[in-house]
């Protein structure tokens, strides 16, 4: 594996140092909420881990679309590495959503709309991932990929459309609520600064990842062509 | 005297590309297959007794006393035509891969996509197949009405969004190594936003409910169904070349 460049070291520890930073800004500025106390804090990385857990998976289609358009197997590395890393992180909005969940809506899960999309779309990436392992030749396992990303990320603006179409006790975090909505919360200035924080430094932090990811991908690439080869 | 014509292997190769032929061979790739299928009757018979088993099985697993019987009907009748479809469907990828015809098709000169819409509206037509024979069996094995008009759009949408999807994935999952396994994993996560919505509105329309409620969940099928077919005609060319 080829030595880590400067700018993927410096990333390393201001990735460190940002996700520090976003934890004392949770604890030690933002606000305590009126009703729903401690537990609201879980919010900030809730949100934070569950849109860039959105726009990873975005970045997994373009990657596809780009592979199918290009055939350079690069972009069928940064793909892979995107959606491993996105199921991750969408993974901790998940259940960080449900540990929220517990005390504000007495359950951890409800089958309400939003919740159950967010659980397919996980699915369809876990999908993915098993799709990639049943296919042995490198190009028709990138070809199907690619088009299984398109596929399933064009659930996520359904995903969206959930959060207005249907009457749903997720609380709208951005724009008004539906009377129905528990847990719902009106954000101080100070809330909102914590909020952006936490998203910018998890940002940080998927770049990080991502970038180490790409780099292993390469390396399995490499590994892969010399078995080829040794095969034949 | 015929000869073979090759198409150049670049997806969108097409020696006539007028639309008639277009269209001509959409139509011999469905008769082709619904001929087939008069002969051996093994897809359709296939399929309709895995659905009335799914129904039989229902019976055991949920207590369907008459009230929530009415509350269920929806939930079972989708469960029972994706599971179903999904055996319709890896069945009719399955015999084009095994007996060649899938490699014959591609050297035909036509456009990919051909293929695509021929295997798409062979397949809507077997499910719309088991769906009509489950229908009155299900109305008289549980004595719910179910020939109701909206009902039957919304199976109808549903199943087309279904079958779109399925035919797209059903030839990748064809040639993976897990097969059959595969279809049902790659297709349920991505298929379930048209069961929640053909759900809601069966249910809407079965109770009798205001137009209006059930009208969003008839638009986000619609939607769902367009958006589909148009990504899967776009890249079923990349899923079948070699």
């Amino acid at each position: 594996m080829k030595p880590q460049p400067l700018t993927l070291k410096v990333l390393n520890v201001v990735s460190v140092l940002l996700f520090l930073g976003a934890l004392g800004m949770v604890f030690l500025y933002a606000p305590l909420e009126a009703t729903m106390n401690y537990v609201q804090k879980i919010f900030y990385f809730h949100i934070a881990n569950a849109w860039i857990g959105m726009l990873g998976f975005i970045a997994a289609a373009v990657a596809g679309i780009l592979y199918l358009v290009k055939h350079d197997q690069k972009w069928d590395i940064i793909e892979l590495a995107a959606v491993e890393i996105s199921l991750v992180f969408f993974l901790i909005a998940i259940l960080a959503g449900s540990i929220w969940a517990r005390p504000t809506w007495g359950a951890y899960w409800t089958w309400e709309p939003r919740l159950t999309t967010a659980a397919i779309l996980e699915m369809v990436y876990v999908a993915y991932l098993l799709l990639r392992q049943g296919i042995d030749d490198p190009d028709r396992r990138a070809r199907f990929s690619a088009v299984y990303t398109l596929v399933g990320a064009i659930s996520v603006p359904i995903t969206f459309m959930s959060i207005r179409l249907f009457r749903t006790i997720h609380p709208v975090v951005i724009g008004s609520n539906p009377a129905a909505t528990t847990g719902s919360f009106d954000m101080t200035a100070k809330m909102l600064v914590t909020m952006f924080f936490a998203l910018f430094s998890f940002s940080i932090i998927f770049i990080d990842l991502f970038w180490h990811r790409i780099r292993l991908g390469q390396l399995a690439q490499n590994v892969e062509q010399l078995k080829l080869e040794e095969l034949q | 005297m015929t000869h073979l014509q090759t198409t150049e292997l670049r997806p969108s190769a097409s020696i006539h590309p007028s639309s008639s032929s277009f269209l001509k061979a959409i139509g011999a790739i469905v008769w082709k297959d619904l001929v087939a299928e008069l002969r051996s009757r093994e897809l359709l018979s296939a399929m309709l007794v895995f659905a009335l088993l799914v129904i039989l099985i229902f019976n055991f697993a949920l207590e369907l006393d008459p009230s929530t019987r009415k509350v269920a009907t929806p939930g079972i009748l989708w469960a029972t035509f994706a599971f179903a479809g999904t055996l319709g469907l890896n069945r009719s990828m399955a015999v084009e891969k095994d007996r060649g015809c899938l490699d014959g098709l591609l050297l035909a000169p036509v456009d990919r996509s051909a293929i695509y819409f021929g295997k798409t509206i062979s397949n809507l037509a077997f499910m719309l197949i088991v769906e009509v024979v489950v229908l009155p069996v299900y109305s008289v094995l549980y004595n719910t009405n179910l020939f109701n008009p909206g009902l039957i759009i919304v199976i109808l949408l549903g199943s087309v969004g279904y079958v779109a999807v399925g035919t797209l994935l059903s030839s990748m999952a064809v040639q993976t190594r897990t097969r059959d396994v595969m279809l049902p994993i790659l297709l349920f996560p991505v298929v379930i936003p048209i069961l929640i919505a053909a759900v809601k509105a069966s249910s809407g329309f079965l109770q009798g409910v205001a137009l209006e409620e059930v009208m969003p969940y008839i638009n986000l099928l619609i939607v769902y169904d367009v958006i589909f077919t148009a990504v899967a005609y776009m890249v079923f060319d990349y899923v079948v070349e070699e």
